[in-house]
């Protein structure tokens, strides 16, 4: 009977300085990268790195206040494109060096950050 | 250098039931680059975890997509009851397992059609279409509903399906085999059929991996990635290994979705013979606090359902990243180097489900 992998979970909490060592680790270490999400938190913005190898979970959490723009990590695994910019479209996080950046304009918003209305 | 002109592809195309936009950039008669976009009917269902109850959101959910909706219900309430340590009684996991295979089956069928549709071979659509129906007959039998069922419930499943129906069930899909083989035959060896696919929209193994391609798409270029391997529902019990082609081709995709349909067939038989009598439902107490990820494998392939709870009856987040969303940099790839007049296929054999993606 197959074990319950599932049930690893594996959240790790780690700083912005290290994302980029932290996510070549996870490369070179064979992890294809699952998804990655935006949770508005009271100290900024929760962004969460999954990965995936041999149907085992590990997810990089980064908190990171609101102002402060986040490394992106299209150059490690490029298909990160499609959720940086839907976090930059929906909650206004702001990327550095983005690989393909569409600027506010992949999705079609009809107000800007909608999940993360401006005051 | 041959001049180079942009084509907009969609959003309206007549193969694409939903919105989606590419930039085409064409040298002569070849894609060079494809740049895509989303988001023209985003509609933020997550959000409303704000709104809705933790146990009305499955209803939410449900409703990201008409085709794989009963994958959805499972995987969030999964998600949640992961999140709040709730064991679900083996019946209700055998159960849900017989859904979601069922679904898998309607799903593919459709994809098949749509194929066919897509390469102008019209009898074979509407024959893969009137075999489908035979599922969306036993999904109105077994739950009272063709598309959306809300059978799945946060602690197990609302409805049972007594043992003389489950034997009707696999009796019926037992002869269905027999029309499905028939419509593979010609997806397999009809020469209009493979002139259209072979060698069409070429991912190697190095490149899926690389893109983090899932489902049939990864699974066609012989990656054995396959989330119903993680142990989940009543799969455990059911001895199979994940489909695979090497051929990375769009007719190895199509491969691939055909042998799925078979084996979602023998999966449902041995669920049948093996799902336990008992209760269909475990009670749920409190709110859920904690975060937890579940992970199915859709038709079209790995989806995520993140919870995070806040100690009350509402979500703080509810996050569903859909394969589809996982595919688009892959079928980009993919897309380099094709006859402009592939594209609409090569769209198609990623099963782009633009429900999904703009949840």
């Amino acid at each position: 009977m197959t074990e319950a992998l599932y049930r690893i979970q594996n959240f790790v909490p780690i700083q912005a300085s290290e994302l980029l060592n932290k996510v070549r680790d996870m490369k070179s270490d064979g992890q294809r990268l699952g998804q990655i999400c935006c949770t508005k938190v009271e100290e900024g913005f929760e962004i969460l790195y999954s990965f995936d190898k041999d149907h085992v979970l590990t997810n990089l959490r980064l908190t990171v206040p609101e102002d402060e723009a986040v490394q992106s990590v299209t150059g490690v695994y490029w298909p990160a494109f499609i959720y940086e910019n839907e976090m930059q479209d929906l909650f206004g996080v702001k990327f550095k060096n983005m690989a393909l950046n569409y600027e506010g304009r992949f999705f079609k918003v009809s107000e800007p950050t909608p999940w993360n209305p401006q005051k | 250098m041959s001049k180079r002109t942009v084509i907009p592809f969609g959003p309206q195309h007549p193969v694409l039931p939903e919105p989606v936009h590419l930039d085409l950039v064409i040298e002569d008669e070849k894609v060079v680059e494809a740049v895509p976009s989303i988001g023209f009917v985003h509609r933020g269902l997550e959000k409303l975890v704000e709104k809705r109850e933790f146990p009305e959101m499955v209803y939410v959910i449900e409703r990201i997509c008409g085709i794989c909706s009963f994958g959805h219900g499972w995987g969030y309430c999964r998600s949640v009851e992961g999140n709040m340590s709730i064991e679900i009684p083996d019946r209700a996991q055998f159960l849900r397992t017989i859904w979601h295979e069922l679904s898998r089956i309607h799903s593919h069928l459709m994809w098949l059609g749509l194929l066919a549709d897509a390469f102008g071979f019209e009898s074979l659509f509407m024959h893969c279409w009137r075999v489908r129906e035979t599922i969306l007959d036993i999904f109105e039998e077994t739950t009272g509903g063709r598309v959306i069922f809300s059978v799945c419930k946060v602690g197990g499943v609302r409805r049972d399906i007594d043992g003389e129906e489950l034997k009707r069930i696999v009796d019926i899909l037992a002869k269905l085999k027999d029309e499905i083989k028939k419509l593979a035959d010609v997806f397999f060896d009809d020469y209009s059929v493979r002139n259209r696919l072979c060698g069409v929209g070429y991912l190697s193994k190095e490149d899926a991996k690389e893109l983090c391609a899932v489902g049939p798409m990864a699974r066609a270029s012989g990656i054995r990635q396959d989330m119903r391997l993680d142990g989940h529902g009543a799969y455990p019990y059911l001895d199979f290994e994940p489909v695979l082609e090497e051929g990375g081709d769009s007719y190895a995709r199509c491969k691939v979705r055909i042998r799925e349909v078979f084996q979602s067939i023998e999966l449902i038989a041995k669920a049948v013979k093996r799902i336990p009598v008992g209760e269909i439902s475990a009670p749920v107490k409190g709110n859920p606090s904690g975060e937890f990820i579940a992970r199915m494998e859709q038709p079209r392939g790995e989806a995520y359902y993140y919870s995070k709870g806040s100690g009350s009856k509402f979500l703080a987040r509810m996050r569903v990243r859909t394969p589809t969303n996982m595919n688009i940099p892959a079928m980009v790839k993919t897309l380099q180097g094709c006859d402009l007049a592939d594209v609409p296929m090569l769209i198609l054999t990623i099963d782009p489900c633009i429900s999904c993606t703009e949840r």
